[in-house]
């Protein structure tokens, strides 16, 4: 294959036949979406035939267009022979459905506090949006800022650059089509009813061909690597990738009302339904949010602190005895229901002992920085990085306490849950994530550094303030309403009934909606500043002594 | 399939299947032949400012 | 170098793919499986039966408007809970919810057992402005379920592949869907064979407009059948069918 032309544009170096393939694929795509469209049994199902088509044709006339391709890559320097176009989409993609996810999270918190902003209608209304605003950060925000940083990574530390000229834009552009089905489908009504499972089996089945791609992407690449060994945070994105997949397969088997029907009825039904939903659900955590992102750490917390990771050997235990252990936690949030005991038991007990292999990784990735502690004064970024490990830590250890089923009967269904998943969610991923942009966006766009480092820190302590805010409030509110809903007068009787205690979070309801909004204003930051580096612009600033300037 | 049936699977040959996986992991992360090997894996997200081998 | 397999796994990617699935397929059978295998995973208790057409269409309401992101329908076996909403929810109760709405956070009360504790005209109220009978509701308003009639033209189809997934809907169910769902809220209905094929489903009109089936008549008759399919008094939790 020729060097000049790679990974410059899509087309890039592929061969005449794939191109070919790709354009009648294509064609084909289009065609089925319109039969789609034209026979749906239902008017959302209409509307995704719609957008399918619509972005079938598009990508139909990308490739007609750039049949032969001339376009010279403009980043060849910075490429060095990579595919970093696509890593740069990604962190585009990324910046957008992060701000995107953050602000619809922050609207659902508001009409928490005021159910006005519900404004009755049924687009707008709490239960159509929140899964809009769990999927939009989980999966597109997470989901983009993985794709590209796991493209990065696999390719810096293979020697090597991406198996596939066209694969890795169809896992791009296919996990993007993926998110908007999902989403319209959501303010539209169309919902399997599974937490963090809630796309329709269509929907389902397109993201198992994006997800069978994007392995076929990571291990063509591993397969072809330049480097004896396959770095450890490869092994936790393939675990990430492989897992998220059988995960999504079991727990979304479903039968459709017909093949041009929105709807559909899961296989599975009650307490086995509620075993698979936590399996998968609890997974989605345990490797969409955790070991994917671990592979970012393991990449780079080493590289920005320019030291080795602290101990290998640990991060072999820590990958094996974290991908096993995880798989068994999901009945923990089953405590006390119709699932049997020895269910529960097992989720408890296996959710207790994942306490150790998290706080080896935790101590892995801080104790990278020994030695070069002074770092954290004078790199903002790399404060990003470990302040996101400690979150890890944080909420790795408060996970294993509230599945002890004495502690889980009272924080279960309360609030405190919430504010778990966001410690992990806003500090952990968020800021993992935001750590990994600010060092990927100038190695990829050949910037000398970020626009702007000052920024970087106001983004930091801005959203460290919205962060504690939010745990804050959900911890005090969901000890609170847990303990009143279990309060017993001196007849004997319950104390509150239900409608007091929803009365008595409404302050605190206020005050997490403000630690969001502060956490949403860190982000406009970051995009702001991302958006400036990719320009090329710099912000005249006085640099700390021993700033590490260059990314 | 009865309750006990499986208790009494997982008490005995369950753990005698998982607690010699994990001695497995430790051994081999801590076998001291391993530790150079290790050390160079260790180092490879930190020299890659190199060209992409074709 | 090694006497062990391990660098292999670094070394050989499939390997390390294998080794990855093996790992990670290990719990999810230990803890998936008997669920199926095991007798005493759902209890053996009198009168669940599956939704009739009605309930059936409710319920999908109920799952597209994410109901259960604020209400749970599973009440845990503690004191302070059963005094509250009632007898502890048993399997059983759930073993023709496809999917099941156990739900995992309780912004509102849990609704296992809400069939009956309210009459239609609350509900009716409440569904149109929450804040009208609890001021200190912070439900959204569902005004439009009254204003939109329910599109049950994938009914058959419903039940079908509700059958296929195990509810044991009958032929006799299958063709008369259509007539039952549009029985069960018509005052002047003959409710003989609909009550013969789902005994003790609630028959009435739900939403006070008997001229048109609403997705609101829909939604209340699931609502008001929740939790009132199993006669507490019969059965018995200390059984040894029922220990687990």
């Amino acid at each position: 294959m020729s060097e000049t032309l790679s990974a410059g544009s899509p087309t890039g170096s592929s061969t005449p036949l794939m191109r070919f393939a790709a354009l009648g694929t294509s064609i084909l795509a289009t065609l089925l979406g319109l039969l789609w469209a034209l026979n749906a049994a239902d008017t959302g199902m209409a509307i995704h035939g719609w957008i399918f088509t619509l972005a079938s044709a598009l990508t139909l006339g990308y490739l007609a267009k750039n049949l032969n391709p001339t376009k010279v890559n403009p980043f060849e320097a910075v490429d060095q022979g990579y595919s970093f176009s696509v890593v740069r989409y990604g962190a585009i993609a990324s910046i957008f459905w992060g701000v995107v996810g953050f602000l619809v999270g922050l609207v659902i918190a508001l009409q928490l506090a005021a159910p006005a902003l519900n404004f009755d209608w049924p687009f707008t209304n709490f239960g159509r949006l929140r899964p809009l605003h769990t999927s939009a950060v989980i999966f597109a925000f997470g989901g983009n800022v993985l794709l590209c940083t796991s493209f990065y990574t696999v390719q810096r530390t293979c020697r090597t650059k991406l198996a596939g000229e066209l694969a890795p834009w169809f896992v791009f552009w296919g996990y993007q089509l993926f998110i908007v089905l999902a989403a319209t489908g959501y303010v539209l009504g169309i919902t399997q009813g599974k937490e963090y499972a809630e796309p329709e089996w269509y929907v389902d089945l397109w993201l198992t061909v994006v997800w069978v791609v994007y392995l076929l992407v990571f291990l063509g690449t591993l397969m072809k690597r330049k480097e004896p060994h396959i770095y450890v945070g490869n092994w936790f994105f393939l675990a990430f990738i492989v897992t998220v997949a059988m995960l999504h397969l079991v727990n979304n088997t479903t039968i459709p009302l017909s093949l041009t029907s929105s709807s559909s009825v899961i296989v599975w039904s009650g307490v086995q339904d509620a075993m698979v939903q936590w399996w998968y659900g609890h997974n989605a955590v345990g490797f969409f949010l955790t070991a994917g992102f671990l592979g970012i750490m393991y990449y780079f917390v080493p590289k920005r602190a320019e030291r080795p990771i602290y101990s290998y050997r640990l991060s072999i235990i820590h990958f094996w005895s974290l991908i096993f252990l995880y798989i068994w936690a999901g009945p923990h949030h089953l405590h006390y229901t119709a699932l049997p005991d020895w269910a529960q038991t097992l989720g408890m007990v296996f959710s207790v002992m994942l306490w150790m292999p998290s706080w080896g990784g935790m101590i892995n990735g801080l104790m990278t920085l020994s030695g070069a502690w002074d770092k954290l004064r004078t790199d903002p970024v790399i404060r990003m990085l470990v302040v996101s490990v400690a979150f890890y830590g944080m909420s790795t250890f408060e996970g294993p306490v509230m599945s002890i089923k004495a502690v889980n009967s009272l924080s279960h269904y309360t609030d405190w849950t919430i504010g778990h998943v966001h410690s992990g969610a806003l500090g952990w991923v968020g800021f993992v994530s935001f750590g990994a942009l600010y060092c990927l966006v100038p190695w990829v766009w050949g910037r000398e550094r970020l626009y702007s480092v000052k920024m970087v820190s106001w983004h930091f302590w801005i959203a460290t303030i919205g962060i504690v805010l939010y745990i804050c409030a959900m911890w005090v509110a969901g000890i609170m309403q847990g303990l009143m809903w279990r309060t017993y007068n001196s007849l004997g009787f319950l104390e509150y009934s239900f409608a007091e205690t929803v009365a008595a979070m409404s302050p605190y309801y206020w005050i997490r909606a403000l630690g969001g909004l502060l956490f949403v204003i860190g982000s406009l930051i970051m995009a702001y500043n991302l958006y400036k580096t990719i320009r090329g612009d710099l912000r005249e600033e006085d640099l700390p002594t021993g700033q590490v300037a260059t990314a | 399939m009865e309750y006990q049936e499986l208790a009494h699977f997982s008490e005995t040959w369950g753990l005698v299947i998982l607690l010699t996986m994990f001695l497995g992991g430790v051994v081999y992360a801590l076998w001291p032949s391993n530790k150079s090997k290790f050390e160079k894996a260790a180092q490879l997200p930190l020299n890659d400012d190199v060209e992409a081998h074709q | 170098m090694s006497k062990f397999s391990h660098e292999k796994f670094e070394k050989n990617s499939i390997l390390l793919l294998v080794g990855i699935l093996v790992m990670v397929a290990i719990g999810g059978l230990v803890e998936i499986v008997p669920l199926f295998l095991v007798k005493s995973t759902i209890e053996k208790v009198e009168g669940i039966r599956p939704y009739s057409p009605l309930e059936l269409e409710g319920r999908q309401i109920y799952v597209r408007e994410g109901c259960y992101v604020c209400h749970s329908q599973m009440i845990r076996s503690l004191r302070a809970e059963v005094e509250r909403y009632g007898h502890y929810s048993l399997a059983a109760e759930s073993m023709y919810d496809h999917p099941f709405q156990w739900g995992s956070r309780r912004t509102g009360p849990d609704l296992a057992r809400v069939g009956g504790k309210y009459s239609d005209d609350w509900h009716r109220v409440h569904m149109d402005d929450p804040r009208a009978v609890v001021p200190e509701s912070i439900m959204p308003g569902y005004p439009f379920l009254a204003k939109t009639p329910l599109n049950y033209s994938d009914l058959v189809m419903r039940l079908k592949a509700n059958r296929v997934a195990g509810v044991p809907y009958t032929d006799e169910m299958i063709a008369t869907a259509v007539e039952d769902l549009e029985a069960q809220s018509n005052p002047d209905a003959d409710w003989d064979g609909l009550l013969e094929r789902y005994p003790g489903a609630v028959t009435r009109d739900f939403d006070g407009n008997p001229e048109v089936i609403s997705e609101l008549d829909a939604l209340v008759a699931y609502l008001q059948m929740l939790g009132t399919l199993v006669d507490y008094d019969v059965f018995e939790p200390e059984a040894d069918g029922n220990q687990r």
